[in-house]
């Protein structure tokens, strides 16, 4: 049985800088990561393949750069990573990609049996936390959302149980496979990846699925399936509060600047 | 007196086969270990031999008085060899092989010398037993049977050889009587015997001599005491070159990493083992050991041999071993927190007489952790993914490397235009403490007029830590690109301002195809007090200076003399001295990617390195790292000595004492 992981490559969101001049986001010489949430989704599904036997495959949708992240996923321990790469698939919106991520994995159903589509909550690029109901939508599967703990799977009854953290509460929901459940990154603690399995990671096989093979009506996907755009990326202007001193190189001088402050203000106090 | 001769062949022989094989036995297993070159330069090799083996320096050194005693037990034994050869031999053929058919000139000065180193002998064997007895020392099993079955096996040999040289002597036989002083005293406990009883007497005697010896030697390879069969040989084998600099590894499919099973140490490795003397100098030095910590370096390397002796004859048979090297629990395997307790400061390698190498095989085994089975201490993660994603320890962003040179016009290196590459490293660029030194350095190369430019943000983490901690594969990677940089920079010349990083780029790069100049900052403000192009108007008080060695600086790389000078020329008194210093200098605790770990057993390193220096009452501790910076920092605080104690590096003493 499988357990199907969708991961993202994002942009190191952390050395991502604004162009004070355009207010752009400057997203040249940025490095890609593996989305955080998604390395804890793929840490969880690796985890039900130890336990279960579950064979893990990753998908990415992304430019072909992607193969990166995916090599990566492969060298965690992922057993197949497939890249969802053309150009009419870019410029998705969560609408799109989830059509596409959704396709991809009818397909493999196709093959074999799908235990859990594995997602992140949410990535820290878009931020939507959409994707992963939006495939499940699509195909029909229970969504587990919020997911921080898988209890069990019930393989023989075909249940999978789970813990959801919500606000002030947990909840415990069984529910039938196939499911897919979103991942929090309290989940779970991610391997290191072992050496023997970077290097199979290094040239092992990443298959490329794009359109010719997927065969998706085009106005279903990319820019065209679409029912967002973006107009513009900007920092908006920070209309309260202020940077105090210089708390790298001055960290002790800063500190006492920022208590000044807070004890003139009256929020802090001295006793 | 007369040999059976007929009894005594068989039983040599049979001793002497017992012997071969043994020694076959144990032997064979060394070969199982994987190659390591250790025959270039065969003539240093013969000259470190004779200076450490047979001369005993490192037995005698770092203040053992109780070398001393070994120093004459290994030359009595190494003559009485002789002694002792031609008993054997004249056993076999009585009438043919006898020193005393020598001329009279060479028989009667070896029968004095045989006679007297002899005693001596005797005596240093019976110290040594009161001394494991009355004031047994903590560092070593003191009262294990092994030790006294072969003191006692020595002692009842050299009794014996007087017992039955006496008796010779009261036979009349013995024609250099006059000369062996010893053993006509002897003699004259058997005056008044007859000739028969003598003659029974020589004869027990001389069979007591014999198999005691045959004993002795058939003990050897069972014993602790193979090291008296390959210690000599293991100071010819040993590291020419700084042995800390770890063998780099072949990232190839299907090969194996790091050591997690004993036949892959080398066979030098495997060798060391059996080499142990179990004289506990290793554990005496450790910081871990003293600290209370489960590292013990003379139980990794007994280990070591123990795991030897059990897997290794499995092993050989292509059988499954039962006891893991790594995991602990019993004698003969080593737990993971013994591994991660290291903090791979060499003091352990720098007393060993044997010149046993704990550190490469600590990492060798840290390498199969980490590199095979991803088993580490958590803290580390974190630690492994920044070095990795942004090439520095704390996950900064890589732009904010430059940030300490906001304020500065600093120029970026340029070959041909600038003369050195000021490589500033992690903590010198992040660690806000550690910038104030970083500015130091930059005051102090301006004022002196030196030429110099920074990489600022494509500077990446020489990646010590990594390498230290067996995460070879990430440091492989690093050292190629940084040497990759190095290269296309047109970089020569280095200045570091931490010990690690200059270790690194000068005792690990030259590993991935470069040489570099590299000088520590503490080398190069001394060189320019010295030439002149500093002046100092020492005017700041800094009271007492107590000066710590770090460990990457002194005993890795020898730099001993330098901050010690630009101290003095500074403050014109030489800076006061630990107890430990030198090459025995205690860590701070934060070496070989300690800095990076918990520490929750026992003591903390660096608080019992800020006792040993508040024993000195300073005002001020130099130090030339800034790990040690770190380290000193947190313990003052700990102590809450941090009002009454600064700590500086030394590029602060010299920049404070420039002329304005
Ligand atoms: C700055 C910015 C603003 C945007 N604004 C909007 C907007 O307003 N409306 C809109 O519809 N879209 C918007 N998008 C596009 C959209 O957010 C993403 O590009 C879309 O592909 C996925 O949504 P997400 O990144 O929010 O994913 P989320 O829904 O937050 O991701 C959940 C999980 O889905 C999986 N996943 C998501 N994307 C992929 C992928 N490409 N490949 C494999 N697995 C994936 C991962 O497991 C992930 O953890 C924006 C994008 C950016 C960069
Ligand atoms: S290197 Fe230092 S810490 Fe490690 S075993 Fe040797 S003495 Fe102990
Ligand atoms: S390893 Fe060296 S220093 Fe340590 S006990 Fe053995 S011989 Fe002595």
């Amino acid at each position: 049985m499988l357990v199907v992981t969708f991961v993202k490559q994002v942009p190191d969101t952390t050395q991502v800088k604004v162009d004070p001049v355009t207010g752009t986001l400057v997203r040249e010489g940025v490095p890609f990561i593996m989305n955080p949430f998604d390395v804890h989704a793929l840490e969880e599904s690796l985890r039900l393949k130890d336990k279960y036997g579950f064979r893990v495959i990753v998908l990415s949708m992304g430019p072909p750069n992607t193969e990166v992240t995916l090599r990566k996923a492969l060298a965690l321990g992922a057993d197949e990573a497939i890249l969802l790469s053309d150009r009419v698939f870019g410029g998705a919106d969560t609408l799109a990609t989830s059509a596409v991520l959704a396709e991809a994995t009818k397909k493999l159903a196709q093959k074999e049996e799908i235990a859990i589509v594995m997602c992140g909550k949410q990535t820290i690029d878009g931020d939507t936390a959409q994707v992963g109901p939006g495939i499940a939508t699509r195909l029909g599967y229970p969504q587990l959302t919020l997911v921080d703990l898988i209890v069990n799977v019930d393989l023989q009854a075909k249940k999978v149980k789970v813990r959801r953290r919500l606000e002030g509460r947990y909840e415990i929901v069984e529910s039938p496979l196939p499911s897919l459940i979103s991942i929090l990154r309290r989940a779970n603690r991610p391997r290191y990846p072992v050496v023997p399995r970077r290097l199979m990671a290094q040239d092992a096989p990443v298959e490329l699925w794009n359109n010719k093979v997927m065969g998706l009506k085009e106005d279903t996907i990319g820019l065209k399936g679409s029912a967002t755009q973006v107009r513009k990326i900007f920092s908006p202007e920070r209309t309260k509060g202020e940077i105090l001193g210089d708390g790298a190189n001055k960290p002790e001088e800063t500190a006492k600047l920022l208590i000044d402050k807070l004890l003139a203000k009256n929020i802090i106090c001295l006793k | 007196m007369s040999v059976n001769v007929a009894v005594f062949i068989p039983v040599l022989v049979i001793a002497a086969a017992l012997f071969i094989w043994s020694c076959f036995r144990r032997f064979r297993l060394v070969l199982l270990g994987k190659p390591a070159n250790r025959f270039r330069n065969i003539g240093k090799r013969v000259k470190s031999m004779i200076y450490f083996a047979f001369g005993q320096r490192c037995t005698v050194n770092h203040g053992y008085k109780f070398g001393l005693n070994h120093l004459v037990l290994f030359w009595c034994f190494m003559i009485l060899l002789i002694a002792n050869t031609e008993f054997l031999l004249h056993g076999l053929s009585p009438n043919v092989i006898s020193f005393s058919r020598l001329t009279h000139g060479v028989y009667y000065p070896l029968a004095y010398i045989f006679d007297v180193l002899s005693v001596l002998a005797l005596a240093s064997v019976i110290i040594a037993i009161i001394r494991r007895l009355v004031f047994p020392p903590y560092y070593i099993q003191a009262r294990s049977r092994d030790a006294f079955t072969i003191l006692g096996l020595i002692a009842v040999l050299m009794l014996a050889f007087f017992s039955l040289h006496g008796t010779e002597i009261a036979q009349g036989k013995e024609i250099a009587a006059k000369y062996m002083p010893i053993s006509n005293a002897f003699s004259h406990i058997f005056s008044g015997a007859s000739a028969g009883t003598l003659g029974a007497y020589a004869n027990a005697f001389w069979w007591l001599h014999a198999v005691v010896l045959l004993s002795f030697l058939n003990y050897l390879p069972y014993s602790k005491h193979m090291h008296i069969l390959t210690s000599i040989p293991n100071v010819f084998f040993r590291s020419t070159t700084k042995v800390n600099t770890q063998l780099p590894e072949e990232f190839k499919k299907g090969n194996t990493f790091g050591v997690g099973q004993v036949n892959q140490f080398s066979w030098k490795d495997l060798f060391d083992s059996y080499s142990c003397t179990e004289c506990g100098r290793c554990s005496n030095m450790c910081p871990a050991t003293y600290t209370g910590k489960l590292l013990n370096p003379r139980l990794v390397i007994h280990d070591i041999k123990v795991n030897l002796l059990k897997n290794g004859p499995l092993i050989a048979q292509s059988k499954a071993t039962n006891m893991p090297l790594i995991g602990g629990g019993q004698e003969g395997s080593i737990a993971d927190e013994v591994l991660w307790a290291c903090t791979t400061c060499g003091a352990c390698m720098e007393v060993c007489p044997v010149f046993i190498e704990h550190v490469p095989k600590i990492v060798d085994m840290r390498r199969n952790l980490v590199e095979m089975k991803a088993k580490f201490p958590t803290e580390l993660l974190p630690f492994f993914e920044n070095i990795e994603q942004r090439s520095n320890p704390w996950g900064i962003v890589p732009s904010d490397r430059i940030k300490w040179a906001a304020d500065l016009n600093v120029k970026p290196f340029e070959a041909g235009k600038t003369e050195y590459l000021f490589y500033v490293g992690c903590f010198g660029a992040f660690d806000a403490r550690s910038r104030k030194v970083t500015l130091s350095i930059a005051q102090i190369l301006n004022t002196a007029g030196i030429s110099w430019g920074i990489l600022g943000k494509d500077e990446l983490c020489c990646g010590d830590s990594l390498r230290r901690l067996g995460n070879e594969f990430v440091f492989d990677r690093m050292a190629r690109d940084n040497v990759k940089i190095f290269k296309d920079r047109g970089v020569k010349k280095v200045i570091t301002e931490c010990p690690h990083c200059y270790n690194t780029l000068k005792n690990d790069y030259h590993q991935y195809g470069i040489e570099l100049d590299v000088i520590h900052h503490t080398e190069l403000l001394n060189n320019l007090i010295k030439s002149g192009k500093l002046s100092l108007n020492g005017s700041k008080d800094l009271g007492n200076v107590v000066f710590h060695d770090s460990c990457y600086l002194g005993r890795y790389n020898n730099i001993y003399e330098a901050p010690r000078q630009a101290v003095t020329s500074v403050t014109h008194r030489v800076p006061t001295e630990m107890e430990r210093n030198l090459e025995k200098s205690f860590c701070c605790g934060a070496g070989g990617g300690r800095m990076w770990m918990e520490e929750s057993t026992g003591k903390r390193i660096d608080v019992e390195r800020v006792e040993q220096a508040l024993a000195k009452n300073p005002s001020t501790i130099c130090v030339c790292c800034p790990y040690c910076l770190t380290m000193f920092e947190d313990g003052l605080k700990d102590k809450k000595a941090d009002e009454k104690v600064q700590v500086l590096d030394l590029a602060e003493i010299v920049a404070g004492a420039l002329k304005k």
